[in-house]
């Protein structure tokens, strides 16, 4: 913990939850999704679903998901500008389940190249988020680190390839985390690091045996 | 577990320097973060321009997402300029008040605010901080050096306790605004640092056991006149602990006693709006009414 922690943000009012969380969960599920959104449905849970208008958890979630920070003053307008940019937005109430966060959204994004993605995440308080699952795959990291995410076969030296292409190029790994649906099958790996990674690195990752897919994740 | 921190050790270490707790502080920060002074003092100037910026807003008369709050800043501002004389409260004070309200308005009508510590609790530390700048013709550095022990406060607050309504109940949000705000104004006035942990002490007394209850669940009804009376609040300890008033409770211990507290508060009352003003017949029916929206 620092000052900055007790002084500030500065961000869009009025709740550090309902409206900051809400667009820094925007703003992963952008990164996420890895290009301009075109199209997007917003699945509001719980308390989110309930008092989202009086709080703007709407246009905040909106305006993350156009890249814009927590203190951004056109939070308030995002519907407009989103509009004007040609994003067809929609909103609706889902039901995530008793053991859901009450501050917990899913988003179903369509990218202007055609790039799909479904993501959920939580708000757990003082604009600090959660993302809890992509394209089903229940994930969990916080976007508070570069992150990368590979989708990938479950095979012997998938993941230590990965960690030591990012080794050679100087990046520490902070967390990680694997998750996988059955034995063998597709899996899901969560790198969190303490170093930036580069575009080499990143497409390098891609081209790796055994990777389907990699995203990287990486908020200012 | 991380040590907690100690308000009452870095008073000690403050005082056996023979620096200001403002000093030491800025001090300390300068170590942790490993900037230089002039970037720290940079960016707290940056945060009450900021401040600035949503005492400005708040006083055009904004009207809340919710449609709760809203104007009665400005409300506070005319009657200044028509009755100065007829003030109960003194001048300062009523404009922290004002400072307050304006603060909390432009919060809740989605404006841009520092969150001090929390947006909900936003108004407290600008109203004491500017309105006191006002009476004594404070410079931004000076206001800037306060806010640093605000923070370290605030620090020691989370680190014993919690800043966060839904933990610890308002006492945890406009409570530590307000104790923070004390330390500050104490700094402000020449206070030692003895001084100042007892304004933190006494605030934190005063406030001790305040629920966290939102109507409809939103940062407007009671939030933002609980900003007002939070930095009055403030100003009371200031006062007492500058004349030389001291706390029978060490402030750690009175920090420690507000997480206890807040530990056995029940979980209607710690931002859930399912106790206290949130489920009063009116609350109910402004609850009802928004959500059928």
């Amino acid at each position: 913990m620092n000052i900055f922690d007790v002084i500030g943000p500065v961000m869009i009012g009025p709740s550090s939850s309902h409206t900051a969380g809400a667009v820094r969960l925007g703003n992963l599920a952008l990164s996420i999704l890895g290009e301009d959104v075109k199209e997007a449905v917003i699945g509001l849970h719980g308390s989110f679903a309930q008092t989202y208008r009086g709080h703007g958890t709407d246009v905040a979630l909106v305006a993350g998901l156009q890249g814009w920070a927590t203190d951004d003053e056109r939070i308030p307008k995002s519907f407009e500008v989103a509009k004007d940019a040609g994003i067809a937005i929609s909103f609706k109430t889902i039901q995530l389940g008793d053991f859901a966060h009450p501050n917990s959204v899913r988003f179903w994004l369509t990218g202007v190249r055609g790039n799909q993605c479904v993501v959920t995440g939580k708000s757990i308080g003082g604009g600090r988020v959660v993302i809890t699952s992509i394209d089903d795959f229940p994930v969990e990291f916080s976007g508070d680190f570069p992150t990368i995410l590979t989708m990938h076969y479950d095979r012997p030296g998938a993941i230590a390839i990965v960690t030591s292409i990012l080794s050679t190029q100087g990046v520490n790994v902070a967390q990680m985390k694997v998750f996988r649906k059955e034995k063998g099958g597709l899996a899901a790996m969560i790198v969190e690091t303490d170093q930036p990674i580069d575009d080499r690195t990143y497409e390098g990752i891609g081209k790796l045996p055994h990777i389907q897919s990699v995203r990287r994740i990486q908020l200012v | 577990m991380e040590e907690k921190l100690s308000l009452q050790e870095w008073i000690k270490l403050a005082t056996q320097d023979h620096q200001s707790f403002g000093d030491f502080c800025i001090a300390a920060q300068v170590k942790q973060l490993e900037i230089e002074e002039a970037v720290l003092m940079g960016r707290m100037e940056e945060m009450l321009q900021v401040m600035q910026q949503s005492i400005e807003m708040g006083l055009t008369g904004v009207k809340s997402m919710g449609g709760l709050v809203g104007g009665n800043g400005k409300k506070i501002e005319s009657y200044r300029e028509a009755f100065a004389d007829k003030s109960i409260v003194g001048s300062a004070m009523s404009k922290a008040i004002m400072i307050a309200l304006a603060v909390g308005e432009a919060n809740a009508s989605m404006g841009r605010i520092v969150a001090v510590p929390t947006a909900g609790a936003s108004g407290t530390l600008p109203a004491v901080l500017f309105s006191l700048a006002e009476a004594r013709n404070f410079s931004m550095a000076e206001l800037a050096k306060a806010l640093v022990v605000a923070g370290a406060i605030g620090m020691v607050i989370a680190s014993r306790a919690s800043l966060s309504g839904a933990e610890g109940g308002c006492q945890a949000e406009c409570g530590s605004a307000a104790a923070m705000a004390a330390g500050a104004a104490v700094e402000l006035y020449g206070g030692t640092p003895n001084q100042v942990g007892q304004a933190v002490a006494m605030t934190l007394k005063n406030m001790l056991g305040l629920v966290c209850d939102p109507v409809a669940g939103l940062v407007e009804v009671p939030c933002v006149k609980r900003n007002a009376g939070a930095a009055a609040q403030a100003m009371v300890a200031a006062e007492m602990a500058l004349a030389g008033v001291e706390s029978v409770i060490p402030v750690d211990e009175v920090i420690d006693a507000m997480a206890s507290v807040g530990n056995s508060m029940s979980c209607s009352l710690k931002e859930t709006a399912q106790g206290g003003l949130a489920v009063s017949p009116t609350g109910l029916a402004w609850a009802e009414k928004l959500f059928a929206k």
